[in-house]
């Protein structure tokens, strides 16, 4: 692969990582190939590309690799810097936009996977925790379109594809995000009116029905 | 917080640039409203308050003091290059800082699986040290910056919990990278006092460690 040109990005259809990238690289009308990647049996391509972490996503430019979504999605927005800009040009706007994409990196996810994979207390904390982040998000967001204001930005790329795990974590947890955080799920439909997100986003059913798969996996009920 | 690595981050930037700054040392066991203010979201230092306004997250802070006060810039100027630098500033502050503080509070058996962990870390950063002085080239820059902690605050951990990783026959880039960053004067002349840090953190150790027994 070194040496040969082109986009190619190693990723795995349900990841919000690799969709975040994915979301990036069609805002920007960047042509790649994608390939999917086996977790349970990781390809050789891909222990090439991110031996340290062997995680998905991997983008690889000009045989050059970039790992760690976030990571990815600056590299995107700088290497094609000439369109749709995910990062504001003013350094304090940017500070707080790295650090609110940041925060969802540190609490949705991993919430998220407490809530599907803990019982009884564990569960419910992480729900509280999962609650207490969506509402901090939401005060971010407040009145505006896009967290990035007019624009569709970087901490929409950030937390949009986690819009098609809510229906899991609210079955999961037994609470409603509508409910408690009614402006997110209002942004979230916003987004998917962007063809970037419809695209890649998974239907919250196939993202519920991969959760249970995993659940039984890790012989939760 | 005088003990902490993340702060002295930011100072390290604020002082390679000549950017004068005020000081405030903050009680991490009694918060002061200004910090609750500035960062009610996470309630911790460093925070950087820049015309009013305020900046949290050491590495945010970082790339926001290189981005307003362009003179000796700290990150690449290539896109690749500066996805490089990010990727491993988050691999130190994620896995290394894990991998440390499990050895960190680990007793018998299970400080020895978990120094195996941290010394895979350490192997990745010997790696990428291939051919260059400092992670940033001749210089230092953001990468050396966020690495830091590990050029001091590691070596105050394996006094405190009697270890040791630092091994110059298995990391010798790494360690002689540690020796050439803290004699750059920016760096040498801003760390903590070595006893007052192994001190600090000493307790630190029995507090967790006694908080764990209880658990």
């Amino acid at each position: 692969m070194a040496g040969e040109k082109g986009v190619v990005l190693l990723d795995f259809w349900v990841s919000p990582f690799g969709q975040r990238v994915r979301i990036a690289l069609q805002e920007k009308c960047v042509e790649y190939e994608y390939k999917e990647q086996d977790l349970a049996n990781k390809s050789e391509l891909l222990l090439k590309y991110n031996p340290v972490h062997k995680k998905i996503p991997v983008l690889v430019h000009d045989g050059k690799p970039v790992c760690e979504s976030l990571v990815i999605v600056q590299y995107i927005d700088e290497f094609w810097s000439h369109k749709s800009p995910l990062l504001p040009s003013d350094p304090y706007c940017r500070a707080n936009a790295r650090f609110w994409a940041d925060f969802i990196d540190k609490k949705i996810y991993d919430c998220g996977t407490r809530l599907w994979k803990l019982k009884g207390e564990g569960k419910e904390e992480a729900k509280k925790e999962m609650i207490e982040a969506l509402k901090l998000l939401e005060g971010e967001l407040g009145e505006k379109k896009y967290f990035g204001g007019e624009s569709f930005g970087f901490v929409d790329v950030a937390l949009v594809p986690f819009v098609s795990w809510f229906y899991a974590y609210e079955t999961c947890g037994n609470f409603s995000v509508e409910k408690e955080c009614p402006k997110i799920v209002a942004w979230g439909k916003r987004c998917m009116e962007r063809e970037s997100v419809s695209k890649t986003l998974e239907d919250p059913k196939k993202v519920y029905e991969f959760v249970l798969v995993l659940k039984k996996r890790f012989g939760v009920e | 917080m005088w003990a902490a690595p993340a702060v002295r981050r930011v100072e390290w930037a604020l002082k390679l640039k000549g950017i004068e700054y005020e000081y405030i040392e903050e009680d991490l066991f009694n918060k002061s409203p200004s910090l609750l203010k500035y960062n009610p979201v996470n309630k911790q230092v460093p925070v950087l308050l820049h015309r009013g306004k305020p900046l949290i997250e050491s590495l945010v802070i970082l790339e926001y003091i290189d981005e307003t006060w362009k003179d000796n810039p700290i990150l690449p100027k290539d896109p690749h290059g500066r996805a490089m630098a990010r990727y491993w500033a988050l691999y130190s502050d994620y896995k290394c800082r894990d991998a440390t503080k499990d050895v960190f509070l680990a007793v018998g058996e299970d400080q020895g699986k978990a120094i195996k962990c941290l010394e895979e870390t350490l192997k990745a950063f010997e790696e990428e040290l291939k051919g260059k002085t400092f992670f940033g080239g001749q210089s230092i820059g953001y990468l050396d910056l966020a690495l830091g902690w590990m050029a001091f605050w590691l070596g105050v951990s394996e006094e405190v919990a009697c270890y040791k990783v630092l091994d110059i026959k298995m990391f010798p880039r790494f360690v002689s990278w540690i020796e050439n960053f803290l004699k750059v004067p920016v760096i040498r002349d801003n760390l903590p006092s070595r006893d007052k840090t192994v001190e600090f953190f000493r307790e630190y150790r029995q507090l967790q460690l006694s908080a764990l027994g209880n658990a």
